[in-house]
């Protein structure tokens, strides 16, 4: 807020000087910078949406149009398939909606919708056709019956759900014992906490695999779960926030004869609610995109989480696009919706911590 | 935390039906796990409880981060196929040897594991370029952003939310642009040009991988920057107005000193991040054309798990070589934002 006030005071000095202007060029300039930021931020993902709705032979078109449209299409007496609508512009200059049968060379022959029995013909580049909008919404239930989506959207909402449910709770515990106590090993343990901040799973992929497979995970959900679930920027978070809460608060538990798990559970885990929440938002957009070592350690497709299985599905030799696409927009929509409603308390979680 | 955060997780005020359904399983739940930690408690006493909260998170630390640090280190100079350390022969330092063994340091080519220099050669060329394009458009997007404009709040989601999107998502979207007959090409032959086939051109593979990195991220560092920037103090900008400092002096003088902390832990964290490059490059280009955008990770992950023949001592020695890489950065990092701190 200070940055909004300074900053106008700043301007309207600016404007002052040039004689009361109300826009100067530096406004517009910043206007122009941000109609192309969104432009080029929403441009790509409202692209991808609206591709997401086209039939593969409209996503085949060059160049592609705008919105999904498909070619009309009228069924005609005396044809047992329904025929596509063209307007065609006749040699007497009038305009008619006529429906094609075949196309030999550059003559088409059509027909009258309403004169069935008689054929016309006509030079195909007198031609256009007929289109109106249409969403391909089998793009989107196709992969329901045909693929093993249900599957893989499953998998990735159970590792999300599970991992999550997990650091919370351990990445509490542990922020727990580092802010409310003293004790011998406290900073032997800070430190073990730093020093993971610096190990990114990057570089141990092949020895967490061999510990994966040493417990017998190989291939099952908790492969993906489990590795990831202790956080140390979890544990720092939780651990500046309960860094605030009132000691008397603890003192006067436990004179009232409350064991440690109970002041945990029952007075500092409350307390912490808002910090939790971070950490939660934090740790499903980490689940729920996670991919290098999803990729390298599920190697049956039935446990495939949604970005490993999109990532098969592109690689394949002959890409289907069309379901490639209504999948990708799937993966999108949950983080969008979280985003939607959580915008302002993600960025100022982010902003607080320096982290993400 | 902000008010924001606190107003959003202040419990709902008077009685409603999800509210007691919580706080009954939060009984449940409470009367089901007390009597064991209070047994615990018994034995071991209320001083040495803080153990055994810590445990888990160490337990999974233990089993998940240092363990396998130390197996790394075992892999990198041990030999053969084998996952198991003690099927592995020892072989010193062979797999370091062979891939520090080159003719010239400039030249991959002249390298016996020429992969990994490609690698290293082009990582460095995405961060070079990353770090450059990087700050530049967070810092002039958080500049904008910090100025009196219409729709703050919307304009900053705008920019921030790609940072939310998986890599995979990321990388398909743009795929799906840049490919021959999309969306770029069709305005390119508009325009009245040629169409251009971006990932069979090893200079514009890299260029796109660096943009959609940038597109992907540049929202978070502008929230940093955008935080540095609404923390300097008013008064010094109120000082510089009475003394009428022309705006580019300003900004020279006050902004970017006053934010030079902040951008610096910027530099680090991006060059952090970009010597990790991986997800989103590996989708769009899988390091193509040839091994135009491979980079040092995804020459781990292939030595490692996607190769016909798991090499798990080679991807070691070149984690480990890695790993000292990220642990001098990230020491760079820890470094400065204590200093930013204080």
């Amino acid at each position: 807020m200070t940055g909004k006030l300074r900053t106008g005071k700043l301007s309207r000095l600016l404007l002052a000087r040039r004689g009361g202007a109300s826009w100067h060029w530096t406004d517009v300039a910043s206007y122009a910078y941000l109609a192309l930021g969104v432009l080029l931020m929403f441009g790509p993902v409202a692209w991808l949406a609206l591709s997401s709705f086209k039939t593969p032979a409209a996503l085949l078109e060059f160049p592609p149009s705008l919105l999904p449209m498909a070619q009309s299409e009228v069924s005609v007496q005396g044809y047992p398939q329904p025929l596509p609508l063209f307007r065609v512009t006749m040699e007497d200059g009038s305009v008619r909606e006529l429906a094609q049968v075949r196309r030999v060379g550059i003559v088409a022959q059509m027909v009258d919708p309403k004169e069935p029995g008689q054929t016309i013909r006509v030079p195909a580049d007198r031609r256009t056709p007929v289109r109106h909008m249409a969403l391909a919404v089998e793009n989107y239930t196709d992969p329901l019956t045909q693929f093993d989506f249900l599957r893989f959207l499953r998998n990735s909402l159970v590792v999300t759900v599970v991992a999550t449910i997990i650091t919370l709770v351990i990445n509490s515990m542990a922020a727990y014992a580092l802010s409310i106590y003293e004790f011998r090993g406290k900073s032997l343990a800070m430190l073990g906490v730093i020093g993971t901040l610096m190990i990114p799973i990057t570089i141990i992929l092949a020895p967490v695999y061999l510990v994966v497979t040493k417990l017998g995970f190989v291939d099952s959900l908790w492969a993906v779960i489990l590795p990831g679930a202790a956080t140390p920027t979890g544990v720092f978070l939780l651990r500046q926030y309960m860094l605030t809460i009132p000691r008397d608060l603890i003192e006067a538990a436990r004179m009232d004869k409350a064991s440690e798990w109970r002041i945990y559970a029952r007075i500092v885990m409350p307390l912490s609610m808002p910090a939790l929440a971070v950490l939660a938002i934090f740790s499903v957009m980490w689940r729920w995109n996670e991919f290098l070592w999803p990729l390298a350690v599920l190697t049956k497709t039935e446990v495939h989480t949604l970005p490993i299985a999109l990532n098969a599905f592109q690689g394949e030799l002959q890409t289907q696009w069309h379901y490639l696409l209504a999948m990708t927009v799937v993966t999108l929509l949950p983080v969008a919706l979280v985003f939607a409603f959580l915008q302002r308390f993600i960025t100022s979680g982010i902003a607080n911590t320096g982290m993400k | 935390m902000t008010d924001t955060i606190r107003s959003h997780g202040a419990p709902a005020r008077g009685p409603s039906a999800a509210a007691a359904v919580t706080t009954g399983s939060a009984n449940a739940l409470m009367r089901l796990t007390d009597p064991p930690m209070r047994a615990v408690q018994r034995l071991i006493g209320a001083l040495r409880m803080p153990y055994v909260f810590l445990l888990p998170n160490l337990v999974f630390f233990g089993l998940f981060v240092f363990l396998p640090i130390g197996i790394n280190i075992v892999f990198s100079v041990t030999g053969g196929t084998a996952l198991f350390p003690s099927e592995r022969p020892y072989v010193g330092a062979e797999h370091y040897a062979r891939l520090l063994d080159c003719g010239s340091y400039l030249e991959a080519a002249s390298c016996r594991e020429d992969l990994f220099w490609r690698g290293v050669g082009n990582t460095l060329t995405f961060t070079v370029f990353q770090m450059v394009a990087m700050v530049l458009f967070s810092l002039v997007t958080a500049l904008v952003l910090n100025r009196p404009i219409r729709g703050r709040g919307f304009f900053r989601a705008v920019y921030f939310f790609p940072v939310l999107l998986s890599p995979v998502v990321v990388a398909l979207i743009w795929k799906w642009i840049l490919q021959r007959d999309g969306l770029l090409n069709a305005v390119l032959t508009t325009a009245g040009g040629e169409k251009i086939l971006f990932f069979v051109d090893p200079g514009w593979a890299m260029f796109w991988a660096v943009f959609v990195s940038v597109w992907a991220h540049m929202g978070f560092y502008t929230l940093i920057l955008l935080a540095g920037l609404q923390a300097i103090p008013r008064d010094v900008y109120e000082a510089a107005e009475m003394d009428g400092t022309r705006p580019w002096r300003v900004f020279h003088r006050i902004t970017l000193p006053l934010l030079w902390p902040n951008l610096l832990v910027v530099l680090v964290l991006v060059l952090i991040r970009s010597v990790q490059v991986f997800d989103e490059v590996f989708v769009l280009t899988g390091g193509g054309p040839g091994t135009a955008t491979m980079m040092v990770v995804q020459y781990i992950y292939t030595t490692a798990f996607a190769n016909q023949v798991q090499n798990f001592g080679l991807a070691g020695a070149a984690s480990v070589l890695l790993g000292a890489v990220l642990f001098v950065l990230t020491l760079i990092q820890l470094f400065l934002t204590r200093r930013r701190a204080s």
